[in-house]
Formats: C-alpha cells, structure tokens, sequence
C-alpha cells in the first residue's frame, strides 16, 4: 500500500483549500484598506492642525495671519444655520414619513412620491446650491442669508431624514397598532400616542445623523453664497453667515503651509463635533430604542 | 351642577365633530407635507431648466455639446464646449472607481462571508465613521497628504492634478459600495449557502458561485450609485484637482470637473445675468441628468434583475 502518495483528487483539494485562505487573505487586506486610511487620515490632520488648536482658535474671527486665525463666526454660523434646519427638516421629514407610513394609500402617486425622495437623495449637493441660490436667495429675496442656507439645508438633507422616520414608523408592530384600535382609538389618536412616542427613538438617531451630514455639508451652502470671511457676530436670520466647512476650504485652498495647518485644526473641531453628534445618536439608539 | 342626558349627548357630538374634523385634516396635512418633496424636485427642474435656457440664446446648444474648448473666461471669444469638463469628471470617476470597486467589493464578500459576528461589529463601525468623514475635510487629506505621497512615486505630478483626487473620492465611496453590496449579499438565504457547504464547496466557491450570483443585481445597483456619486462629488475636486479644463484622460495633470467649475464661477463675482452665469446653470442641468440617469438606473437594476429567493 503506498500511504505516501496523495491522490490526483487530494492534490484539488488542496488546492481549493488553499486558494480560499488566499482569497480571505486578499479580501481581509481590501478591508483593512479602509481601516488603514481613516487612520491615516485622522493622524494627518490631527498632527497637523494640533499646533493652531487653542482657546484663541474658537474666539476669534477669520484673519490675514493664521496665527491670529479663529471659528468663532463658523461655529456660530453653523449653530444659525442649524438652528433652522433642525425644525424645518424635522417637521417636513416627519410628517412625510407619516404620511406614507400610515395613510398613504398603495397606489401610484405614492410610489411617485417615494421614487422621487429616493431620486432626490441621489441628486449632488451642488444642485440643491443651485436650487437655493435660484429660489431662496434671488426668487423670494432672502438675499445670501442665514435663512437662505438653512431653508437649502433643509431640503438637501429632507430624503435622508424621510428614509429614517420611516423604518423607525414600520419597526413598531402591528398588535401595538391592534391594542389600541381595540381600545377605540383613531387613526389621529394611535399616531400622536402610540407611533410617535414608539418611534421618537429611532427618528431622533436617524435626524441626528442626517445632520451631523449638514454639519460637515459645504458645497451647496457655498453656492447660496456664504461668505467666507465674516468678522461680525450674526444678529438676525438675515445676516450673512460662513460655517466651519466652509472656512476649511477657504484656508484649505491658500497656498501657504500654515493656512493648511489652520484648516486641519478647523477640521479637527469639526470632526470632534460630529464624533460627539454620532455618540449621541449611538446612545440613544442603544438605550431608548423599545425591543419588541 | 346636574347635566342632563340630552346635554351630555350634545357635548359628546361637538366633540365627536371636532375628533371628526381632526381626523379628516391630518392626514390633508400629512399629505401636503409628503407633497412638498415633489415641489422640491419640480423646483430644482424650474430653476435648471429656466436659467439653462436663458444661456442656450447666448451660446448654441450645438457648439455647448459639441465644444471641444472650454474657455468661458476669455474676454472676446469665449467658448463653451462641454467634454473638457465631462472628460474632467469622467477622469475622477474612473480613478475613483478604479480604487472603490475592488475595494469596496472586497470588504463586502469579507463582511458578509468570512468574518466572524465579532469582528463584523468592530469593522463595520469604522467604515460608518469613514462614510461621515465630511468631503472638505477628504478634501483636506487629499490635498496635503495623498498628493505629496503621489509625488514620491510619479516624478512631476503638479500639486493640482486629477489622480490624488480621484483616490480620495474612490475612498469616500467605498463605505457606501461596501454597505450596499453586503446588504445584497445578506439577502441570498443562508440553506443556499449551506446547500453548497454540503457539497465541500469552500468558502471562495461559495462566495463567487452562490452568493455573488445571487446578489449580483445588488451589487450592480451600489456600483451605480456610487459612480454617481463620484460625478456628483465636489470638494475633494474642488480643493485638490485645480481648475484646468483639460480633454482627454489626464490623470496627472490639472482638471476640471463640472462640480468644480460650478464652484469656481459661484466663489468669483460672475455678474448676475452674465453668460458665465448662467452658464453655471447649464452645466449643473448637465450633471443632474447624468447622476438622475444612474440613479433610476440603479434603482431599475435592482428591482428588475432581483434574484427572488
């Protein structure tokens, strides 16, 4: 008996074998590439922009010397913007979700609607700029203001939110909705009561990311106009504004070294602020959302 | 105080009436609100389409889509042909798709047939964090770091060149490929996977002969909407590709993409009325019915060409 030997069979097995361990080797490193480059991203700029990053930086107004140069009108300028945005995009999105969750009836102008929310979610940024610069800015006069930008922002971010509120709506069961026809409610009365408290978790952790998209958003606010340089603190909803994204690139695109390492020290406050906005959905998720 | 029957059955109606009214208005204004989105949309179409035509009586819609030579700054005989900026947004895209299609598909047959539950809940966070990075700040990266290491390995890349961007928009997408394709993949049935384990078929056979096939659609669908999104995407070209309309497939030199073009004339002071203007309509009409053309494709490929379990 020749134990030694190995089959013509064994031999493609083997052979299989270990062309599936090379396969999981490349795939795992097509992983790791990702991993690798947001490491080497947040390494970069943190190096990089960690010696402008100081209390003065958030104090102070835009200026000529980047040792001088601060966010304090992006930041504010951002919290304007969102100050608007939040219940616009909030209120529409909703009430959209609602809508097509709970009264739509299935036919054909519903799938209308959702085609085009989805369609909607696909058109680039810069469009929705030109929407906001056409409609907001020239058409009903608003000017290149704070409630031009926010109204812009609003709808940039409307489909994600929408696509949101409506699997927060559809995770809650039906036996919730049952109980409560049961009991004699209407339709109004299970959703004020029944719906919206059940699925305010999951809308809250859906807005709080499709803001935190905004936040970081810039080009269609720089379509509408802001301003990247603002030494005044806005007073009204008129006003001009510039948001932390914004004067980034406005720093970003100097020639000089030192104003590159000023837009990484804005890009690190931006990434912090982002990072704390997704914790909070995270929590939110995890220790409000009900398991049925 | 003592209350009739009869007063009590007339409130009860008054506030049945106004339950009534509520109930029958809600939804009125549910409906209006869902409507809204449509209004957007139409919006986006009026303004395009308005503006896009007030630059069609100044520049010919045949020289705009045949034009070889984009030149709108120049003070007599400025010309506007399309394809410089098509083929400068063309150049990103096929860079960026060159980096996010086998990368992306990589980490999604990884995710969704080898890893282990565990190490799927550690890496699939991190790419979500990679999906969040804002693009001013990729945009950042790209310019400060990808072309300075560029630079090591091509000997004369400007600093204002199409490759390092490319890369940079290739990475921004590879979350969302990822995404989309495991999510494909995770709807062919786990007893078709198993059918073929049971036959010894390893993982790779089953990954590229089962699940592949099986969610090919899927998969197709997110490489669209990624390559739309890469045309559509406009900070990372606009802080690190520069702004020279260039024909041709240029990797290594300055570009420029209609995204970016929109930006450069919309930071300037382009006189309003002006043919440079509205020519900023004109180009954004052209990029949304490039992007909205892939989206209803995507969506048209995964509806229609969806394996059925």
């Amino acid at each position: 008996m020749k134990n030694n030997s190995v089959t013509p069979d064994e031999k493609q097995i083997d052979r299989r074998i270990i062309k599936n361990k090379l396969a999981k080797g490349v795939f795992f490193l097509g992983t790791l590439f990702g991993i690798i480059v947001l490491a080497a991203l947040l390494i970069r700029i943190f190096t990089q922009g960690i010696a402008y990053l100081d209390f003065g930086f958030l104090s102070n107004f835009a200026s000529r010397r980047p040792e001088d140069a601060g966010i304090r009108a992006a930041i504010l300028g951002t919290i304007w913007i969102m100050s608007i945005t939040i219940p616009v995009s909030l209120i529409l999105g909703v009430s959209t979700s609602i809508y097509l969750e709970e009264y739509a009836p299935r036919n054909k102008f519903t799938r209308f609607i959702e085609l085009n929310l989805a369609n909607l979610a696909g058109v680039p940024s810069v469009v929705f700029g030109l929407l906001g610069l056409t409609v907001f800015v020239r058409l009903l006069e608003m000017g290149r203001s704070i409630l031009a930008g926010g109204f812009t922002m609003s709808l940039l971010i409307l489909p994600v939110i929408v696509v949101a509120s409506k699997e927060a709506i559809r995770a809650i069961p039906q036996e919730q909705y049952d109980a409560a026809y049961a009991m004699g409610a209407t339709k109004w009365q299970i959703i004020r009561t029944v719906v919206l408290p059940a699925a305010t978790p999951g809308i809250l952790t859906g807005a709080i990311l499709s803001l935190s998209r905004g936040v970081g958003e810039t080009a269609s606010l720089l379509m509408i106009g802001a301003m990247t340089f603002i030494a005044y603190t806005p007073a009204s909803v008129l006003d001009g504004f510039t948001v932390l994204p914004i004067q980034i690139f406005s720093w970003a695109s100097r020639p000089q070294a030192e104003f590159q390492a000023v837009a990484a020290a804005g890009s690190i406050v931006l990434l912090v602020i982002l990072i704390v906005m997704n914790t909070l959905a995270i929590i939110i998720r995890n220790n409000y959302s009900k398991r049925y | 105080m003592k209350i009739t029957i009869r007063e009590r059955i007339k409130k009860n109606k008054a506030k049945q009436s106004y339950q009534n009214t509520i109930e029958k208005a809600m939804p009125l204004l549910f409906f209006l609100m869902a409507s809204l989105s449509i209004l957007v949309t139409l919006g986006i179409i009026y303004t395009l389409l308005r503006e896009t035509i007030m630059f069609f009586t100044h520049i010919s819609l045949f020289d705009f889509i045949t034009g070889t030579e984009w030149y709108p700054f120049f003070e007599n005989n400025p010309s506007y042909g399309i394809w410089p900026l098509l083929s400068g947004t063309f150049t990103i895209a096929i860079i960026a798709m060159l980096v996010a299609v086998p990368i992306g598909l990589a980490s999604a047959i990884y995710l969704s047939e080898y890893a282990s539950d565990r190490s799927r809940r550690i890496l699939k966070p991190i790419l979500e964090v990679l999906a969040g990075v804002p693009t001013v700040v990729y945009g950042l990266f790209a310019l400060t770091f990808v072309t300075p290491l560029m630079q090591t390995f091509v000997t004369d890349l400007p600093i204002f060149n199409a490759l390092s961007p490319g890369i940079v928009v290739g990475i921004m997408i590879i979350p969302q490929i990822t995404s989309l394709s495991q999510e494909a993949m995770n709807a062919v049935p786990q007893s078709v996977r198993d059918g073929a384990y049971a036959l010894g078929a390893t993982r790779l056979e089953v990954a590229l002969k089962i699940v592949i096939p099986g969610s090919f659609s899927g998969i197709v669908s997110s490489l669209v909407l990624g390559l739309s999104r890469a045309i559509g995407e406009t900070m990372i070209v606009s802080t690190a590709a520069g702004s020279t309309p260039n024909l041709g497939f240029t990797p290594t030199e300055s570009i420029q993409t209609m995204t970016s073009y929109i930006v450069q004339v919309s930071m300037g002071d382009a006189t309003f009325g002006s043919t440079i203007y509205y020519s900023i309509y004109a180009v954004g009409m052209t990029l949304f019915l490039f992007t909205l053309i892939m989206n209803i494709l995507a969506n048209h490929i995964s509806r229609k060409y969806r394996e059925v379990y």
